[in-house]
């Protein structure tokens, strides 16, 4: 396996996230250095997460076992856009199944799956903390959106180049 | 004192004691899979769950502080019901393999399912399958069978230093693993084969060759490193079938090193000498003891003779047993020779006549986790002592500070607070910087002084000397590779001078099994005799080899081999084909620790005896029997031992309470003189782990390890690699004194530049010069 090096922006980020614990305790920032590595690179591929342990002083599985943990840490590579539905009994109560199958059938993958033109990844995710405004996704693990009717979703995937 | 009731029982418990911990003082047992007492708290299993008043849930045992008052029950309703329960939910997706699963018979979880778990499943769905991991040629897995205790996964972080394992996934997608597909390293991987409480780690080896009831177990002492682990040897049919820890607090706590749980490999192995033989020609006869033992006998005595006791040479290795070396030193004796030794490894004998005793650890091994500040001089130790190496770790956890003098920036898997990282040459002007640091402070280093106070002195020989001179319990340790040293007496006399002035306690992490031993029993030269170093050097007309293989034990190897060559009579008590036997001429098959009753002494002084757990294979005889009819043939007197009982009580007369009072690591300061490091590049040659000694050496598992392979390349720095214009990974001369061998290249930077490690005792290297010395790399 090739070694790789964390670019210069991700490790001055991870510092700032290092500088929030006691300095023996510097894996204390796995999970933000995970996910800064995993906003430059897209995915976490394990060189990558070999990559943030060696920076922590860590062990590589110790990492491993983090990233493994959190379904928002994607260990394939995905779509420019990732959309995750959430599919928990309030969202469920709201349509969200609905949602999903309108994506699945209109995007052409099921969960977990990539467009073929590598646009758009499809995944099913868990309660995300606003129950009240299910139907809900979220873009790219930083944006969400509520209240989806079909007519949402086709508007926001014309919006995602 | 806290008392807490257990099952109507009363039991005072310290501070801090878990429910768990007071229900063992009491002998109550409760079930559990992931608690383990030298292992951090999980409580992942549940299994432990017991009742305890005013709680309106069961709680875990393990888990649960004890407070005074508390009122527990094991095996209320309450209790037994969570019990089952948990063992219920644990035996869902656990395969019903037992009747090929390994552990069987041995299994935790099919003890618990019969004694507290249910009669049958409601579970018909079907079971989770985990695909194998390939952890290496010592470990096999079935993790199907994991449960998720978490107990491999613990000891790597917290006993062996290195997390190699771990649990990624979640919930019932968590797997036990390792980082992508990389196998275990560690020295002390055979360990999770005993915590794993099911059949998904089970030793690789041994697998499907017996079942647990069909094995006796038999106690015995491991015969490698100087710690002397206690082992539990299980044998069925007079055959070795493995090596499991004994458990002994205050030598291997509960643990094994890799190197003495599978070793027992060689004892059943092809290369085993099994009959008498003596030479004609080229060719080996076999015969029958009385003729093997009349013509060895026969041949000595005219050697004696003709050239005197003087012309024989006795080299043994300090792996035999005391009696069996005790009964060499009378041979020798009795035939005025005073050519006897067991250090084939060490090259400075210059402190010889110069110590107050027999080098020691010069403390308990059970108070090395207990020391606040160490100075490691000279020590591979995670590769020579692989269990000091874990107790060092636990002292470093509990906050002492570790001082290291090495020539390679080797990983200890804990936190190190200085370092000084020389070439060999540069050690004794390492140590005496130290020396000099503490004498500028104004402590008193002795004879040493004036010698020293010249030494321009670094800032991290000033931060040890600051570190060493702080906190209580304190110690320096020389090494393997320190007593190895070429100025050895130097770096032992500078040691001890730091020790004295920093109040610290000096100590030898002795290498071999009975080193202590050896000495006890007086395998060392008379006044007039010579050292294994002499002996080889300067040829004998005969030798006589107890358990050695000159060419791998001693460096430079070349120097071994013209001597044997060259001799007329090499009488070999061995109980391995060994390289030796090109140039002997009678070889009498000795019976390995497992086949004899002995003793060890380990580098604490503790006299640890064994009785033989198996009958020797074929002809092979106790090497104490054969010395002692060696003995009779030659009619010499006081050779009529009829047990090793007797023999130990003749070496040792005032038995085990007189051995602490012969052990000291004084040595009368000798001049400081080599302060100045040699120029160029320099080896440095380490005995590989699992090259220590021939049991070792011929252990398949162990030889297929990564850390054996590792052993066979020649390591250097980028930085000197690119300077020379090689080429990782690919072969290049190595060149010493007037010998060579083609290895391949590695890259190592925790070496210094002007280090290459290229290791000695391996026969890749037998070519080489000594283990220290100047080294030249060529590309091919």
């Amino acid at each position: 396996m090739e070694k790789i090096a964390l670019s210069a922006e991700s490790r001055a980020l991870i510092d700032l996230e290092v500088a929030k614990f006691p300095g023996e305790q510097k894996q204390s920032a796995v999970m933000s250095a995970l996910r800064i590595v995993q906003t430059e690179k897209g995915w976490l591929a394990p060189e990558t997460i070999e990559a943030v342990a060696e920076y922590l002083g860590m062990p590589a599985i110790a990492a491993y076992e983090v990233a493994t943990f959190y379904n928002m840490y994607d260990l394939k590579p995905v779509g420019r856009h990732k959309i995750t539905v959430c599919t928990n009994l309030p969202c469920q109560l709201q349509g969200a199944d609905k949602i999903a199958e309108h994506l699945k059938a209109k995007l052409g993958v099921d969960f977990g799956e990539t467009t073929e033109d590598g646009r758009y990844t499809l995944k099913e995710g868990e309660c995300m903390g606003t129950c009240g405004s299910g139907p809900l996704c979220l873009h790219n693990n930083h944006k969400m959106h509520a209240h989806l009717t079909p007519e949402a979703v086709d508007k926001l995937l014309d919006e995602l180049k | 004192m806290p008392v807490i009731t257990i099952d109507d029982r009363q039991i005072e418990v310290a501070p801090g004691d878990t429910v768990m911990d007071a229900a063992h003082r009491a002998g109550i047992y409760i079930p559990h899979f992931c608690y383990h007492k030298k292992l951090s708290i999980a409580a992942s299993c549940r299994m432990c769950l017991v009742e305890v008043e005013k709680v309106p849930k069961p709680l875990p045992a393990c888990a649960t502080p004890a407070t005074d008052g508390m009122v527990v029950r094991t095996h209320s309703d309450k209790a037994v019901t969570a019990q089952k329960g948990v063992m219920e939910f644990l035996l869902i997706n656990h395969p019903l393999d037992c009747p090929i699963c390994d552990q069987g018979g041995e299994c935790m979880l099919q003890d618990i399912a019969v004694g507290y778990g249910g009669i049958a499943s409601r579970y018909a769905e079907p079971k989770r399958v985990v695909k194998e991991k390939d952890l290496g040629p010592l470990v096999a897995t079935d993790m199907t069978r994991c449960i998720h205790c978490s107990r491999c996964v613990r000891f790597g972080q917290e006993i062996a230093g290195i997390m190699e394992l771990g649990m990624p996934g979640r919930g019932e997608h968590t797997e036990v693993m390792p980082f992508l597909e990389s196998q275990v390293t560690s020295e002390l991987s055979g360990n999770v084969i005993d915590l794993c409480p099911v059949g998904a780690l089970t030793s690789k080896p041994f697998r499907y060759s017996a079942r647990p009831w069909e094995l006796s177990r038999r106690k015995s002492v491991s015969p490698h490193d100087g710690l002397g682990s206690n082992l539990a040897v299980h044998v069925k049919d007079g055959k070795v079938f493995r090596f499991l820890p004994l458990e002994n607090e205050a030598v291997n706590e509960c643990w094994l090193a890799d190197r003495d749980r599978y070793s027992y490999q060689a004892l059943n192995s092809e290369e085993r000498v099994t009959r008498p033989m003596v030479r004609q020609g080229s060719d080996w006869v076999e015969v029958d003891w009385q003729k093997a033992l009349a013509q060895a006998a026969g041949a000595l005595k005219v050697i004696h003779d003709t050239h005197g006791g003087e012309a024989i040479g006795f080299l043994a290795s300090p792996h035999q047993t005391l009696e069996e070396l005790y009964l060499t030193r009378q041979l020798a004796g009795a035939l005025g020779c005073e050519n006897i030794d067991t250090r084939l490894d060490v090259a400075d004998f210059s402190a010889d006549g110069k110590l107050a005793g027999i080098p020691w650890l010069g403390m308990p091994v059970a108070d090395l986790d207990k020391l606040d500040r160490v100075l490691l001089v000279g020590s591979s130790v995670r590769k020579e002592q692989p269990l000091i190496a874990q107790r060092l770790r636990q002292a470093v956890k509990r906050g002492a500070r570790l001082n290291v003098v090495h020539a390679a920036d080797d990983d200890l898997l804990c936190r190190v607070a200085n370092k000084l990282i020389a070439k060999p040459s540069a050690w004794v002007n390492a140590l005496a910087q130290i020396a000099n640091a503490l004498r500028e402070s104004g402590k008193d280093v002795g004879a040493v002084a004036s010698d020293v106070s010249g030494v321009a002195v670094s800032d991290a020989a000033r931060r040890v000397a600051e570190s060493l001179v702080s906190g209580e319990r304190k110690a320096v340790f020389l090494g393997g590779l320190a007593s190895q040293h070429p100025n050895a007496a130097q770096l032992h006399s500078l040691a001890q001078a730091i020790a004295q002035a920093t109040g610290a306690a000096l100590g030898f992490l002795v290498s071999a099994a009975n080193q202590v031993g050896a000495a006890l029993a007086g395998c060392r030269p008379g006044a007039n005799g010579r050292n294994a170093q002499r002996m080889l050097a300067e040829p004998r007309k005969a030798y006589v080899l107890l358990g050695v293989e000159p060419t791998l034990d001693h460096e430079p190897a070349a120097q071994a081999e013209s001597a044997l060559e060259s001799a007329e009579l090499v009488v070999l008590l061995t109980a391995f084909k060994v390289k030796a036997m090109d140039y002997a001429h009678v070889v009498l098959p000795i019976a390995p620790f497992t086949e004899t009753a002995g003793a060890f002494v380990n580098m604490e002084g503790r006299l640890q005896a064994f009785n033989g757990v198996v009958p020797p294979q074929g002809e092979a005889r106790p090497a104490w029997k054969v010395l002692r009819v060696l003995g009779n043939q030659l009619q010499l007197s006081d050779f009529d031992y009829d047990s090793a009982e007797s023999v130990r009580k003749a070496a040792l007369p005032e038995g085990e309470d007189g051995i602490a009072a012969r052990l000291d690591n004084g040595i009368c300061a000798l001049p400081v003189t080599h302060l100045q490091a040699g120029d160029g590049v320099e080896r440095l040659g380490e005995t590989p782990i699992y090259q220590l000694d021939p049991l070792v050496r011929r252990a398949p598992a162990l030889q297929a390890t990564q850390v054996a392979a590792d052993a066979a390349v020649c390591w250097a720095n980028g930085a000197l690699i690119q300077r020379l214009g090689l080429s990782v990974d690919r072969p290049v001369r190595v060149v010493q004194d007037s010998g060579e061998s083609v290895l391949k290249l590695g890259r190592d930077d925790r070496l210094p530049e002007d280090v290459v490690r290229v290791a000695a005792c391996h026969r890749l290297t037998t070519r080489l010069g000594e283990r220290f010395g100047a080294l030249r790399l060529e590309k091919m």
